[in-house]
């Protein structure tokens, strides 16, 4: 074997990700949306009546917004039929609230998390592990020395049941309300599961916690919630993976994820989607963020048909930070809309946003950004910069960077490249010993280095091999 | 013991119909320099893009031969009497570099993002593997292992994959950029990436000592070079000469470098062909005099 290229092509294939289980599960609701469904995936949770009230008026928010089909170049959706999929299914597990040894799982579902890696990564760089199967959070765990300073991760359920007060203030409130998007008020009506993270006044969780949201059955949605609340002076990164075996229906995947930054905090959040290509993406994802306090997006969208994303982050605090890495990866068939959103409503906040993306085989990628400056944000500033990077003529890519700046004493910059790699720099590797393929992937590797090097080392691995795989999708 | 030859050698431009290449005739030995000189558009640098296996060019007559001996490659590959020539067009770049042919580019590419060692360590690496497939055939013996399963996380890095380990190269890459007097910190520069001219000049032979080619063309590697930098390079080219055997086709368009890097042969190439050859003095003599007299001397008119 040549190079680590090599090694990571040999050792694995896309098997790893495409595996199916067989459908076990205690509870399935119906296809579709009704209230029915609603009330029975509160009834099934067991949950407050306060909690079944927000699902419902999300529920009557949803029924009556339309379905975004307006936005110049959006990814297509009239193949996704809400009411073709099973919006709640409960794995058959014994205990509800998940457990917390890998070992207590049923075969099939352990067995799964086994080939994603996920027990391995948990011993060598976490400090906490959530993971999702179908509906629910069927494992979760986290050291110790966190919980006795206080710092809670744990599923979203139960947090409902054991920090009301906290998720009663936060959930899908002023960050992510229902009436935000139409499938932000889906999410709101059918939620379930997810991660609550809660980081006490000045405890910094030095290594990352991690959750992993698996779909196995055909033609479901998937709605997790993720809360994460972070005190003032505290610091957490929270890195999420996703992914499903492709079936011929569609799948839906529609998140929701609520980050609050405490003055003088700083939150990472970091995903890496590798959903499969019959699964539309549709996630809300916001952050507020207090004085002096850093959000950082960090995005690596592989997957899906069709992703549509665009972390948001609201710069509440005079000298607020906000940092978006993304990068998005579409292949043939696959439309993948990404990008980023930043309000500057406070004195001296600054934002950078760097979006890279890679586009092969007819597969489109676009950039769609907004940056906000509102009027009296005064010396704030923002730079953004967008590279794309085409295989071939048939691929395309688009960048939609809107600009909002109401405010005259700021710094704005941005800068925009597109191009198609390079018949020269391959030929310079090729003349060193690469072949052909070997000589793409390392041009490509390095495109993403910025990205990459931002992850912890495992991530950055497992997200080079991704692109990867989807690379050899047509270099065979 | 490795000798190129190119016979007749005819090319044109891939897309369109230039012919650059009308009949190059030219032999480079191991342990030779020869000093390929010529005014613009002549024909040299196609040359060397034709000889490493350029896409952008097409052969439309005659042929580039590699000769190799038995011990070419040292101990461990044999080389049997049946492949001890190959004939290059038939080959992939790689192919060619894995048979001991580099390329040192007159502008070479800037990789961002790619550190010089994650590069140049991957390069080595392909390069022995390419050479265990042409002489002995193996390949896809690295199926089985992709079905062991997952018994370590997929997310763990690589380790130590390669004929050459990480901490192996590491010393190989430092012992050569010292003999360079180039800084450390090259290692963990991008490649090329914010180079100044001399830098990726440098850099070049760097590439060249550790890739340990048979046959190394030097496309004009001293142009863009300040005098200090110049006695850098000439000396790593010497080297390569000296240490490692390699023969070297050396573009260049001046006398300078060949007070430094001197030369057993010189040729001038006049409209697609070699039209002159000599020692090292006939160089002095193109310094002086310019080109007009070799093409009076040549086709008897300027």
């Amino acid at each position: 074997m040549s190079s680590e290229q090599d090694h990571l092509k040999e050792t694995d294939t896309e098997a790893r990700f495409e595996f199916k289980k067989e459908e076990r599960s205690a509870v399935k609701s119906d296809k579709g949306l009704t209230e029915e469904v609603v009330r029975l995936i509160s009834e099934d949770k067991d949950e407050p009546e306060w909690m079944l009230e927000r699902r419902l008026r999300a529920l009557k928010q949803y029924q009556n917004m339309p379905m975004p089909t307006d936005w110049p170049g959006q990814p297509d959706l009239t193949e996704l039929d809400i009411e073709e999929i099973v919006p709640y299914i409960r794995p058959d597990v014994d205990k509800r609230e998940g457990v917390d040894d890998w070992t207590e799982l049923p075969d099939e579902i352990k067995d799964t998390f086994d080939k994603l890696g996920i027990p391995e990564a948990e011993k060598n760089a976490l400090s906490g592990v959530g993971a999702q199967y179908e509906s629910e959070v069927v494992y979760q765990n986290m050291q110790e020395q966190w919980e006795e300073k206080g710092v809670i991760f744990m599923n979203m359920d139960r947090a409902v049941q054991e920090h009301p007060e906290i998720v009663k203030e936060h959930f899908m409130t002023t960050c992510v309300p229902p009436s935000d998007n139409k499938f932000a008020a889906l999410h709101g009506a059918v939620w379930s599961g997810g991660s609550f993270v809660y980081v006490p006044e000045g405890v910094t969780v030095n290594m990352p916690v991690q959750a992993y949201f698996r779909m196995n059955s055909e033609g479901m949605g998937q709605f997790e919630h993720t809360l994460i609340v972070a005190e003032e002076g505290s610091e957490v990164h929270y890195i999420e993976g996703c992914s499903a075996p492709k079936y011929g229906t569609h799948n839906l995947h529609s998140g929701g994820v609520e980050v609050f930054v405490g003055e003088d905090a700083h939150v990472q959040y970091s995903t890496v989607q590798n959903w499969s290509k019959n699964t539309f993406n549709l996630n809300t994802k916001r952050a507020i963020v207090e004085a002096n306090g850093t959000m950082e997006w960090v995005s690596g969208s592989m997957g899906s048909k069709a992703t549509m994303l665009y972390p948001c982050s609201i710069l509440k605090g005079r000298g607020a930070t906000d940092t978006h890495i993304t990068i998005a990866f579409a292949g043939e068939g696959q439309d993948i809309d990404t990008g980023a959103k930043v309000y500057h409503n406070a004195p001296e906040t600054s934002s950078t946003i760097e979006s890279k993306s890679i586009s092969k085989d007819g597969g489109r990628t676009n950039y769609r950004g907004l940056v906000h400056i509102a009027d009296g944000a005064e010396n704030s500033s923002t730079a953004v910069e967008c590279d794309a990077l085409m295989f071939d003529n048939e691929s395309t890519s688009d960048t939609m960077p809107y600009m909002e700046i109401e405010e005259s004493k700021v710094d704005v910059a941005h800068e925009a490249t597109v191009g198609k790699i390079g018949d020269e720099d391959i030929f310079y590797l090729q003349s060193r010993g690469l072949d052909d393929d070997d000589a793409k992937k390392m041009i490509v590797a390095g495109f993403i280095e910025p990205i990459t090097e931002e992850l912890p080392i495992e991530y950055a691995v497992e997200l080079n091999r991704l692109i990867e795989l989807e690379m050899e999708g047509s270099l065979g | 013991m490795a000798r190129l030859e190119l016979n007749n050698l005819h090319a044109e431009v891939a897309e369109g119909d230039e012919k650059i290449l009308e009949g190059v005739n030219l032999e480079v030995e191991s342990g030779e320099i020869h000093a390929l000189m010529g005014p613009n558009g002549s024909g040299k640098s196609t040359t060397a893009k034709v000889i490493a296996g350029h896409p952008a060019y097409e052969v439309t007559d005659g042929e580039v031969l590699l000769h190799l001996e038995e011990d070419e490659f040292g101990e461990e590959i044999e080389i049997d009497e049946d492949q001890r020539t190959w004939n290059l067009l038939d080959l992939e770049p790689n192919e060619r570099a894995a048979l001991g042919i580099f390329l040192g580019f007159q502008y070479p590419a800037e990789i961002d993002g790619v550190t010089m060692t994650n590069f140049l360590r991957t390069a080595l690496n392909a390069k022995i593997e390419e050479r265990e497939e042409l002489f002995e055939g193996e390949e896809g013996d690295d199926e089985d292992e992709a079905d062991e399963g997952f018994e370590t996380s997929p997310m763990e890095g690589p380790a130590d994959e390669g004929e050459v380990g990480v901490a192996e190269f590491q010393e190989i890459l430092q012992e050569k950029m010292e003999a360079l007097d180039m800084d450390e910190r090259f290692a963990q520069r991008y490649l090329n990436a914010g180079f100044s001219g001399g830098e990726k000049k440098q850099n070049e032979v760097l590439q060249a000592a550790i890739l340990e080619p048979s046959i190394a063309v030097l496309d004009e590697i001293d142009s863009g070079l300040d005098i200090d930098r110049l006695q850098d390079v000439s000396a790593g080219i010497n080297a390569l000469r000296d240490e490692q055997g390699t023969g070297i086709l050396q573009i260049t368009h001046y006398q300078r470098i060949l007070d430094y890097v001197e030369p057993d042969h010189v040729h001038v190439m006049l409209d697609g062909q070699i039209a002159k050859s000599g020692d090292a003095s006939l160089a002095a003599e193109l310094e002086d005099k310019g080109y007009d007299w070799v093409r009076e001397e040549v086709y008897g008119t300027a």
